[in-house]
């Protein structure tokens, strides 16, 4: 059960049970849908911005444990970064849940959200970790939806 | 009232099924995942396959492996007659008329995509309609949206109740003047209601409607007889019935088949070809286009010589009681809602749990060496019929035992106290 409780850890439950910026936003700058069909997660992000900076972003929709997480502990990391800046945390981000092994998992420059380096012990669900992620990069670069199937 | 008779195949006096010896006759069954004891509850999904049929497969690439139907050679002999003989054990197992209407294909996708390309192009018209029912597999909406998408048709949907029982009434008024064919599936792999197709293929045939069934979760657990069903159409996979991947039955009345055009075109699909004009082969050549997929077809007939000496040993009752064991252990987990209660199921068990998304609850079991299948199962309108994104779904087949219920729900109690 070690490798569960890298994936469940408790951040991510209570993220689950009470995600942060979970809310809709009325006339945002920006906004995509997230889909990944496989497993039925869904979410709509919205982004207010100030200059080239995320001044504010929130999300709805459902999604496992893994997907609603990411996208709340996303909100709250991306919040008051330049656009550059947040493609960088999703590099990051990106490079550690989809590492080779737990060992290889850089959590480096990731703060909070090294508590989904667990993720890349389970393939499976990389897609849900970082769904949140692919739907921030499409309401930046306005492109709409996004779907990681 | 809707009366369905899950009609008992004949049944071997003296003989009972015995799940223990038959777990010992497919290997995988005794792998560890995760550390643990594999619990296969995937079934619907596809199924494992026992030794015979290993065997076949492999005894067919060392001892047989020749073209059929060209060679004068004593191995494209030997081939031939294997693989024709796995069509008459296929053929019997159905009880078509003839082998004519017995036709290879992939598996049930292509059997469907067959007739709605053949059948399909050539009925039906601007204006037409092909009804299909709320719980479809994608492989039995998509094909007939294509087609009436391309001739100006219409697709029309029968719904089906809070119980995932289909709505008959609902069913029979969508049968109209402009029906071209019904396609429908026997048992909903989603949800694991049968169907009263036999009602069913009545209703519309009183309305001079041909009807298309999706066998491919019916064949497992059921005994079809498509002479008294009467159905036009009938698609089943092998993967699903204990045999390989990429080999399946397309089943027709040869009257239709006999009127439909080519599929596709290649060897073995013609009498003669010149470049002025090409003749066509008999039924059902005519349809198999190319080197077959053969070593697949005759582990498929040794799959289903195998699943029917279980039939007669008692199979089917022994599965329904199964059923009814995990319906009660499931369902009296807290929080739990099972989707799909039909009076009339199959093996199938699909839930969702208050506490945890489906997708948590299929990695958490996993690692207690559960398999089991969580998504929209490839029918997104029926998730969509009863407002879910998803569900966790335990499907059974012949191997599995209480035991596998048991640690099926010891696991989901894993769940509940990681979400709960």
């Amino acid at each position: 059960m070690s490798d569960l409780k890298d994936l469940y850890q408790e951040v991510i439950l209570d993220h689950c049970k009470a995600p942060r910026n979970f809310r809709e936003m009325e006339a945002p700058d920006k906004s995509a849908d997230g889909r990944n069909p496989l497993c039925g997660d869904q979410l709509t992000l919205f982004v207010k911005m100030d200059g080239d900076k995320v001044q504010d972003v929130c999300f709805v929709g459902n999604g496992c444990a893994i997907s609603k997480a990411s996208a709340s502990m996303m909100t709250g990391a991306v919040k008051g970064k330049s656009i550059q800046k947040v493609q960088e945390l999703f590099n990051l981000f990106h490079d550690m849940v989809t590492a080779r092994s737990p060992a290889e998992a850089s959590a480096e420059g990731l703060g909070k959200l090294a508590v989904f380096s667990g993720v890349c012990e389970f393939p499976v669900r990389v897609k849900c970790a970082s769904l949140s992620w692919h739907t921030l990069q499409a309401a930046l670069k306005d492109e709409g939806t996004c779907s990681t199937e | 009232m809707t009366v369905i008779t899950k009609e008992a195949p004949p049944r071997v006096e003296g003989r009972t099924f015995d799940p223990e010896t038959i777990r010992s006759d497919f290997p995988i069954l005794s792998r560890e995942v995760h550390g643990k004891p594999l619990v296969y509850l995937d079934n619907a999904a596809t199924s494992q396959k026992p030794a015979v049929v290993i065997e076949a497969l492999e005894n067919y690439y060392r001892e047989l492996n020749s073209n059929v139907h060209r060679g004068v050679h004593l191995l494209s002999q030997k081939a031939t007659d294997a693989y024709e003989g796995a069509r008459e054990t296929l053929r019997a197992f159905i009880n078509a008329r003839s082998l004519a209407e017995v036709i290879y294909v992939r598996g049930t996708t292509e059997a469907i995509n067959l007739v709605a390309s053949t059948y399909g192009r050539r009925n039906v018209g601007e204006g037409d309609e092909v009804v299909i029912t709320a719980m479809e597999h994608h492989s039995n909406i998509v094909p007939w949206q294509l087609l009436c998408e391309d001739k100006g048709a219409r697709l029309r949907v029968a719904p089906m109740d809070d119980t995932g029982t289909l709505q008959l009434p609902e069913l029979e008024k969508l049968l109209g003047p402009r029906t071209r064919l019904l396609s429908l599936g026997h048992v909903s792999n989603a949800l694991g209601t049968i169907n009263p197709l036999r009602q069913i293929i009545d209703m519309a045939h009183d309305r001079n409607i041909p009807v298309m069934v999706d066998g491919a979760q019916a064949v497992p657990h059921l005994a079809v007889d498509v002479q008294a069903l009467d159905c036009d159409f009938y698609a089943f996979s092998s993967h699903k019935l204990y045999g390989p991947t990429g080999i399946g039955v397309l089943y027709g009345k040869e009257a239709l088949l006999k009127e439909m055009p080519p599929y596709q075109g290649g060897g073995d699909m013609i009498l003669s070809v010149s470049f002025e004009k090409t003749t066509y082969n008999a039924l059902p050549y005519r349809f198999e286009a190319g080197t077959p997929n053969i070593a697949d077809a005759i582990a498929f007939g040794k799959a289903v010589e195998y699943f029917q000496e279980q039939m007669a040993s008692g199979l089917l009752e022994y599965e329904e009681q199964l059923l009814d064991y995990a319906t009660e252990q499931v369902g009296a987990l807290p929080g739990v809602r099972i989707i799909g209660t039909a009076c009339e199921k199959v093996g199938v068990v699909s839930f969702v749990l208050d506490c945890a998304h489906p997708h948590d609850i299929g990695t958490i079991v996993d690692q207690e060496g559960v398999a089991i299948r969580t998504g929209h199962h490839c029918a997104q309108p029926v998730m969509e019929r009863f407002q879910i994104p998803a569900t966790a779904r335990a499907s059974f087949g012949m191997y599995n035992t209480r035991a596998d219920v048991d640690a099926l729900v010891r696991s989901l109690h894993k769940v509940i106290e990681v979400f709960g």
